[in-house]
């Protein structure tokens, strides 16, 4: 086993264990631990693909805000006491998870064979994923392909973003007025 | 290391996310298993980027990140506003349209 | 493949324990120079009774850590009581990784030069933002662990000012980012040059002010310790802490405050270079690579000093000014900074540095004044029986329950 095997079945084996250990813990502050630790481990994987931009911005974005402001909000609304009756029980149970089952499967089947007849296995794929190991994609690559080629949909972005701010600004407001 | 790996690993990402969906019935454990299953989705596109050789892949990433951002703000908002009109965040709990 | 024992194993290693010791040491010296500045600014003596001038007062109180009993509250969660002083103190140690801290010494014999620095990655700088913004977890945990109200509303208060400030860690940059077209710290060091009027300091003067302001807020230093306001919260989210895990949450803040005046340093700061001195004994030799990194560590000495004096001079913030500050002011003037930049330098043909510096300086100002005549005018229109905001997250905590 080369060296990339054994980080990659690393990597994957934490976050598979953390994303199992998110909806198995009662808590949830607990939850959003293990999935910083599944995120992370997602993180190493990026860096595994090359893309040591992504895996940056992954650590930034998901570890770094998004999962902040989830423990913020689970601090503030001190959830720890509402969560003993929070999981499904008895027949439903079982069959979400025979689903599940079924859907990994369906899942991992496409994963083995959808790709059979696409681009992917392609001789000028395979020449270019070839290229990449001496010339890796750099930040320099993304940044001239989403400020050039891609301008539309990263201004589209900036007002997705901007509606949730104008949104949540709506939401705290009308609480603020309910109070007085 | 080969693509479908990778592939077979994003499927059962969003498999754990999606079960989680289904059994747990906390708000807030909910989201974070959405969150989980945008992450699959993002190494797939990753995965399948690096296999083709092009950048658009990495490109995605950086799109689903920033609508999941937004949908973490707007989301927490409003379990944060449900949790001070119902003392509740358990979504069999919160069941009528009014009130 | 083949590997280089020397090259590539035991000069790596020796690296990392050489600066992973530096950095320990850095931190019984800032303990001790702490200590005996306050007391200077303070017109007393401060611990001389240790050693000669008290020298030995951080082994001292190392000791005493160690001996004292390690207390486990009842009513602690205890993994994470346990976990969080170590998720705070490890990205602390592990930023410094990145950060060059001299030039590069040639040896005969050796393939390439010694690079003084631990890893060049090419996205030196992103990896600093991305594993500072871990730190807050080792806060956060650690408050939420403890179980206590003190240490809960300090843990609100960190989160909440950390991801504030972060963005304006992230924006501060992006100028000097621009300028040199590279996410490499040794690449931006090199780039600024020997010569202090050419440092980024001056062409991004806003963006330095915010970004060392940003850098108080992130380590929890005055005027920005409200996660740990003695007057409030007792000790905030370490007031449940006692013996070493206190010593490192301790040392973690220490050893932010010198990561972060590393990172200044070389962002904003030239690095290792000074003028005349640099090259002292000829490019790439082992006097000119000591010299380099005398250079760095007497510039990292200069910041951590302003770190104390700063500690002196400012008051702590009240919460809502806190969060003004930084979404009002910090914020806007980062953002302007970043359009004036990049306009500047496609507008302006020659002497482009000098024109984006002075072209910064005027758009702060200008900004500065904009925001404070709104807020002025704000406050006018209110009427005056308004009484003070009390802090957010202890109104939140109100309204929930």
């Amino acid at each position: 086993m080369t060296a990339d095997q054994i980080l990659f079945f690393i990597f994957g084996g934490v976050s598979l264990i953390g994303a199992i250990a998110v909806i198995s813990f009662r808590h949830p502050i607990y939850s959003a631990l293990s999935l910083i630790v599944t995120f992370f481990s997602q993180a190493g994987l990026f860096v595994l693909l090359g893309a040591h931009f992504v895996a940056a911005v992954q650590v930034i974005v998901y570890a770094g805000a998004i999962m902040v402001l989830f423990l913020f909000v689970i601090m503030l609304l001190n959830l720890g006491t509402l969560s003993a009756k929070g999981v499904l029980t008895g027949k439903l149970k079982g069959i979400a998870i025979v689903l599940g089952i079924l859907f990994a499967a369906q899942g991992i089947y496409i994963a083995v064979n959808a790709l059979t007849d696409t681009e992917v296995g392609s001789p000028e794929a395979i020449e270019r994923a070839a290229d990449l190991a001496t010339n890796p994609i750099e930040t320099y690559d993304i940044g001239i392909l989403l400020f050039r080629d891609y301008l539309l949909p990263f201004e589209v972005t900036s007002l997705i973003l901007l509606a949730a701010l104008i949104g949540v600004i709506v939401l705290v407001k009308r609480e603020n007025r309910v109070e007085n | 290391m080969s693509l479908e790996y990778y592939l077979i690993l994003s499927a059962l990402l969003f498999t754990i996310g999606v079960i989680g969906v289904l059994v747990r019935r906390n708000a807030i454990i909910i989201f974070m298993c959405i969150e989980l299953m945008l992450n699959a989705a993002n190494l797939a596109f990753v995965a399948i980027s690096r296999n083709l050789g092009t950048a658009e892949g990495q490109l995605f990433v950086f799109f689903v990140m920033a609508v999941a951002a937004a949908e973490v703000a707007i989301g927490l908002a409003i379990i944060v506003s449900v949790f001070k009109h119902r003392e509740t965040i358990n979504v069999d709990e919160v069941n009528s349209l009014k009130g | 493949m083949e590997i280089n024992l020397l090259e590539q194993i035991v000069i790596p290693i020796i690296k990392i324990l050489f600066i992973a010791h530096l950095l320990i040491i850095g931190v019984m010296a800032m303990i001790w120079s702490e200590r005996r500045v306050s007391g200077w600014m303070q017109d007393r003596l401060g611990p001389n009774r240790v050693g000669p001038q008290g020298l030995l007062q951080p082994i001292a109180d190392g000791i005493k850590f160690l001996f004292k009993e390690d207390l486990i509250p009842n009513h602690v969660d205890k993994p994470l009581y346990v976990l969080a002083p170590a998720m705070l103190l490890v990205p602390a140690m592990i930023t410094i990784a990145v950060v060059p801290f001299g030039n590069s010494i040639t040896i005969s014999g050796l393939e390439a030069p010694i690079l003084l620095q631990i890893a060049d990655i090419n996205i030196g700088i992103l990896f600093i933002l991305a594993i500072t913004s871990l730190g807050v977890y080792g806060v956060v945990i650690g408050a939420w662990a403890s179980n206590n109200k003190y240490s809960l509303l300090g843990g609100l208060r960190s989160s909440a000012q950390m991801i504030s400030y972060e963005l304006t860690l992230g924006l501060a940059i992006i100028g000097v980012l621009m300028l040199s077209s590279s996410l490499s710290l040794r690449t931006i060091a090199v780039e600024q040059g020997a010569y202090p009027w050419k440092w980024n300091f001056l062409i991004h003067f806003p963006a330095f002010l915010a970004f060392t302001t940003a850098m108080f807020a992130e380590t929890n230093r005055l005027p920005f310790d409200l996660a740990e306001a003695e007057q409030e919260l007792v000790a905030g989210y370490h007031t449940e802490y006692s013996s070493m895990k206190f010593a490192l949450f301790f040392m973690a803040e220490y050893m932010n405050m010198i990561v972060g005046s590393a990172v200044v340093v070389t962002l904003f700061l030239g690095g290792w270079h000074f003028f005349g001195l640099e090259n002292l004994g000829g490019e790439g030799s082992i006097l000119a690579g000591l010299i380099s990194f005398a250079i760095f560590f007497i510039k990292t000495g200069i910041f951590l000093f302003v770190f104390i004096w700063v500690r002196w001079t400012l008051p702590r913030f009240r919460y809502d000014q806190l969060m003004n500050f930084g979404w009002k002011f910090l914020l806007p003037v980062t953002l302007t900074s970043i359009v004036v930049t990049g306009t500047l330098w496609v507008v302006v043909k020659e002497n482009k540095q000098l024109w984006i510096g002075i072209g910064n300086a005027v758009a702060a100002f200008i900004v500065v004044a904009i925001v404070a005549g709104m807020l002025a005018m704000d406050n006018n229109s209110k009427s005056a029986v308004q009484s003070t905001p009390a802090a957010a997250p202890l109104r939140g905590l109100d309204a929930v329950e």
